[in-house]
This record gives structure tokens, sequence and C-alpha cells, in this order.
């Protein structure tokens, strides 16, 4: 027995190079992801920054019970997930649309070209890109001249503090924003089709539409409902960085994501430990989503998505 | 063969239509770029009449000069330049280092180390838990916040130790042979044999760091360590910010209206980006594609 344990710090000894790579990392680990995981439980305490961890007094369920009675978490969560139901649902397909008349391009520089440009905003950070948003979105901006001069409208209106543009002007814009970025993955996936199948079908008299639908569609099926399953899986968060820019006091009613209610609680009101038990909450339902959807996928499509 | 068939067919109307659309995908995709360039460089009396749409009248680099002399921006953009240089280092190195050693088979206590990294990827704390710990670790409000917590991701230790085992395993033997130790042969025959992975990783990181701006809300309160887009965003967006504020930001303008003053830092936070983009691009798409392929 204490041979064998000699054996092997001899071993460790041999391979100390190879260890003090890895050991730097398992530490960084269980400081940047394993303590903020213990920290979690002040979900259950009313915790106070000043005082040591587990001298705080547990509170148990008290902070949960809070936030499930506050209508302004509801009120967040029929955001989250109205943005979500926009995105996953009229969202989801203009990628693999773009892909596909993308695909139907003949002259291969003018593709190659427009896909490059394609997804040069996803490069563009939200602090830019909502900042030139917010301009054209402004009394004077060019939305309005726009709307004014076709006769739309007969005043300039102020959308984003309308709260009832939220919605649409986030869902608007992340379109404009990711649609060439998406659609990288259907064009791989489409590059991969055997060319077989098309020549196939030239010899079979297939027109243009039926190859596409037939033959394109068909192939890029399991990648569709992979990156469906997963966008779903994703429903309860946010993009953050855009609904930060794009929120003001206005539109706050129907711009305030699950994400951004835990932030303003948490960071805004100073409140840790409430926000860390709906952050506690949404983990628990999400994770349990994500196992539900990886469920599904492998029962669909035969694969996991995680 | 397929090429000269397809060149033989004749275009047809959904070709044109087809042609129109991309090139209107195109137009929306450029025209925002577009705007605030022109945007930031209208004279300042065709400024003052309203947004430029397409071409300004009068053109004038006053609005630079502002920019280039504001202590704010300025400060922002070397934090910024400071930040993605050094974070994109460090994460490059220090996962690759990592990922080295979890490449190895004969490393002792392998499947361990796997199962801790394992998790990660699954829970993690969250924007308060996360608060806390760099309350508590001294890394709020210093420059250090940037870099240390951004040193690691498991998404790419993995990247990297699929990499790294498609070199033979006859190379590295045989530099033990020749008495090289594990930090030479990670550094002279690992590194220098995955330049393509490193590129997409670090360009990855780089853009990420380029481009965030929520950290610096967050984690930095001290004005002359936040980054250019954390300034670009208390000038743009903030609506706690008060108008005083704003023009003690842009107070150096004189005649130059304070649009085109943040138009033009909004050039100068973008410029660098679309100047590497044409270079890079083809390592952001072998980016994606590594993803697809482990995700």
């Amino acid at each position: 027995m204490k041979r064998k344990a000699k054996k092997k710090l001899l071993a460790l000894k041999k391979q100390w190079q190879l260890q003090s790579m890895v050991i730097p990392g398992i530490v960084w680990m269980a400081i940047f992801c394993y303590i903020p995981l213990v920290y979690l439980i002040i979900a259950f305490m009313d915790y106070n920054i000043s005082v040591p961890l587990f001298e705080n007094e547990w509170v148990w369920f008290k902070h949960f019970k809070a936030f499930l009675t506050d209508d302004r978490f509801w009120r967040s969560v029929r955001n989250t997930l109205g943005m979500s139901v926009l995105k996953i649902f009229i969202g989801f397909p203009i990628p693999i649309l773009f892909a596909l008349l993308l695909n139907e391009i003949r002259n291969e520089k003018f593709k190659k070209m427009v896909q490059t440009i394609s997804y040069l905003p996803h490069f563009i950070s939200w602090a830019i890109f909502g900042g030139i948003l917010l301009n054209w979105l402004s009394e004077t901006g060019i939305i309005n001249q726009l709307m004014v001069s076709l006769g739309f409208q007969d005043r300039a209106i102020l959308y984003n503090a309308d709260p009832d543009n939220f919605w649409m002007i986030t869902f608007l814009s992340d379109t404009l924003k990711e649609t060439g970025w998406s659609a990288i993955i259907y064009l791989a996936a489409i590059a991969g089709i055997d060319p077989g199948l098309y020549e196939a079908a030239d010899l079979d008299g297939a027109n243009r539409w039926q190859k596409m639908w037939y033959i394109t569609v068909q192939c890029i099926r399991p990648t569709i409902a992979i990156l469906f399953i997963l966008a779903v899986s994703n429903c309860l968060g946010s993009n953050f960085d855009q609904i930060f820019f794009m929120k003001n006091s206005a539109n706050m009613p129907k711009a305030e994501t699950i994400d951004l209610y835990i932030y303003n609680m948490g960071l805004g009101q100073g409140r840790y430990s409430f926000s860390t038990a709906v952050l506690f909450f949404r983990s628990i339902i999400a994770f349990g989503l994500l196992q539900l959807c990886n469920f599904v996928s492998k029962k669909l499509t035969g694969e996991g998505i995680i | 063969m397929k090429a000269k068939i397809k060149t033989k067919r004749k275009y047809k109307l959904f070709d044109y239509v087809l042609i129109l659309i991309m090139l209107l995908v195109c137009f929306l995709t450029i025209y925002p770029m577009w705007y605030i360039l022109v945007n930031s460089l209208a004279a300042p009396d065709v400024a003052s009449l309203g947004a430029v749409a397409w071409w300004p009248s009068a053109l004038s680099l006053d609005a630079y000069k502002v920019v280039f002399q504001n202590e704010y921006i300025v400060s922002g953009f070397l934090v910024t330049i400071g930040r993605t240089v050094l974070a994109t280092t460090i994460h490059v190195l220090f996962t690759a280092m990592v990922a080295y050693g979890m490449s190895r088979n004969h490393l002792i206590g392998r499947k361990l180390y796997m199962k801790i990294a394992m998790i990660t990827m699954f829970f993690n704390g969250g924007l308060i838990p996360n608060f806390i710990l760099m309350l508590k670790l001294g890394l709020y409000d210093t420059f250090w916040v940037f870099i240390i917590p951004a040193m690691y991701t498991f998404y790419d230790m993995i990247i990297f130790i699929s990499f790294f085992r498609t070199i033979p395993e006859s190379l590295i033997e045989s530099a033990k042979i020749d008495g090289a130790s594990e930090y030479t042969i990670f550094w002279k025959i690992l590194l220098p044999n995955c330049k393509a992975v490193i590129a997409t990783i670090a360009l990855f990181a780089g853009v990420y760091h380029w481009n965030d701006y929520y950290q610096g809300v967050i984690y930095i309160r001290d004005r002359s360590l936040q980054p250019l887009q954390t300034i670009l965003y208390k000038l743009l967006a903030e609506s706690s910010m008060t108008t005083q504020q704003q023009q003690a930001m842009l107070a150096l303008g004189g005649s130059t209206p304070s649009a085109t003053i943040k138009f033009a830092s909004m050039v100068v936070a973008t410029l660098p980006i679309l100047f590497i983009y044409p270079f890079i691009q083809k390592y952001l798409v072998k980016g994606v594609m590594i993803g697809a392929i482990k995700g």
C-alpha cells in the first residue's frame, strides 16, 4: 500500500512540469468559477457584504417568496419570453432564407463579397450600433425624416420612448446586425451537400425551386433542427448588451427582461440576496429547459445539443 | 465541369431579383457605418441643420481634433488598446498551456481535472456572485478586472486540446529524447504548429475585448480606467447622465456640434475593427466552423 503511494508520488514528481501547467488552470477555475457558485447561497440569506459569508442570517426562501409575488418580476418574465418568441418564431427562419438565396447566386465572387459584407455588423460593438440606432430613432433622426416626407406620419415621433415599440426595435436591429453571421453555419452545411445530388436532379429535370426545397432544405434539416432547439432552450436569456443600451426610463415597462431585472435589483438597488435569488431560480429553470431540449433533440434527430 | 454548365445557363429574371436583394442587404449593412462616417465629417454649419443622409455639402475634420484632445476619449482609447492586447495574449497563452497539460494522456489526475473543468461549462455564479467576488479579490475598479477573469474559457481549451491531439506523438517523443522539457515542447513544437487556431481564438478574444462596454459599466468607477466603449455608452445612451456631464465631456467642442463629436468618437472606436476586418474575416469564419464541429 505504502509502496504504491510512493510509486505514484514518484510518477507525479517525474511529471511535475506537466502538473505545473494544469494546476494554475484548476486554481483559476476554483477561484473564478467555483467561488461564485458558493456565493449563490446568499440567495437564502440576508447578505451584508461587510459581514463574513457564513455569519449572515439565514432567511431561507424569504427572497424567493418576495420576487415570486412581485409584479415587476412577472413583467420581466413576460418581456423576456415576448422578445424570445419574436426571435424564435419570426427571426429564426431569416438567416436560413438568406443562406438559401445567397446559395442561388451564380457569380462566386459576388456571392463571397455579399457574404463577407453581411457579417460585418456582428463585429461592431453594441455601444456603437446602439448609438447609431438611437440617433436614427430620435426626433430629428432619419427614420422620422423618412416617415414624415413619405407622408406616413404628420410629425416626428419619439420611437424609443414608447414602450410598445421596444420589442420590435430590438428584434429588427438584432436581425439587421446578426443575420449574416447566423447564416454562416447554414452556408457551411449547404457547402457540404454532395453535388451529385444536384446533378442527379438535373437529369431528372428538376427546376430550381424543386432542387432548393427537396435537396438543399432537406439536407440541412438536422442543422436547422439543432439550432432551433438551441434557440428554444435559450429563451430565458436575452441579448443583454443590446437591451442594456437601448433601455431608458420611459421604455422600461417593456424593456426590462429577467437579466435586466437582476441587474436593476442587484447592482441598481443593492439588493444582493434578492437578485441572487432571482438568478438562482432562473438558472434552475434554464438548466431544466436545456435538459428537456436535449432530450427532445435526441429523440428527434438522434443527436444531443450538449 | 460543373462550373461550365452553370455559366452556360441563361440569367433569368429571378437571378436579377436575387442580385437586387443581395445588393439591398449589402446596403443595409454598410449604410450605418457610412452614416456615422459622413456625419462625423460634416462641417459645423452643415451639421447644425440636422443629420446628413448621404454626403455633407461641406467637410471638416474639426470633430476629430476635438475627439483626440478629449481626455475622456483618449484615456478610454488607451485602456481599450491595453486591455485588448494584454487580455488576448494572456488568454491565449494561459488557455493553451492548460490545454497542453490536459491533452497529455499520461497526466496523473487527468480525469478529475477534466471533470472539474466540465462542470464550469454548465454552472456559473452569474452577475451578483461574480460582482461580490471581484470586490472581495480587490479587482473591482482596477485594470486587472478586464484581464484576470478573462484568462481562461473551457470552450477555447477544448478547441486547443483537439488541435494539440492532431500533432503526431512521435514529434513530441523525439523532442523528449533530445532532452526538451515540457515547456520547450509546448513553446517550440505545439504553438508554432497551431498558428491558425491561435489566430482564430485570439481574434475572437480580441474583438470581444475591443467591443465590450458592459464590464466597464459594472466593474469600473474610475473614469480614467473606463474603456472607450464604456465612455461611448455613457455619452450615447445612459439616461442617468445629466446634460451637464455630457456637456463636460464635449466641452472642448467650441463651435462643433455635439452630435458631430459623438459621431467622430464612434468612428474612432469602429475604424480599427473595419481596418483589420478584411484580413481577419477568413479566420473568423473558420472559428465558427470549429465551434460548430465541437458544439
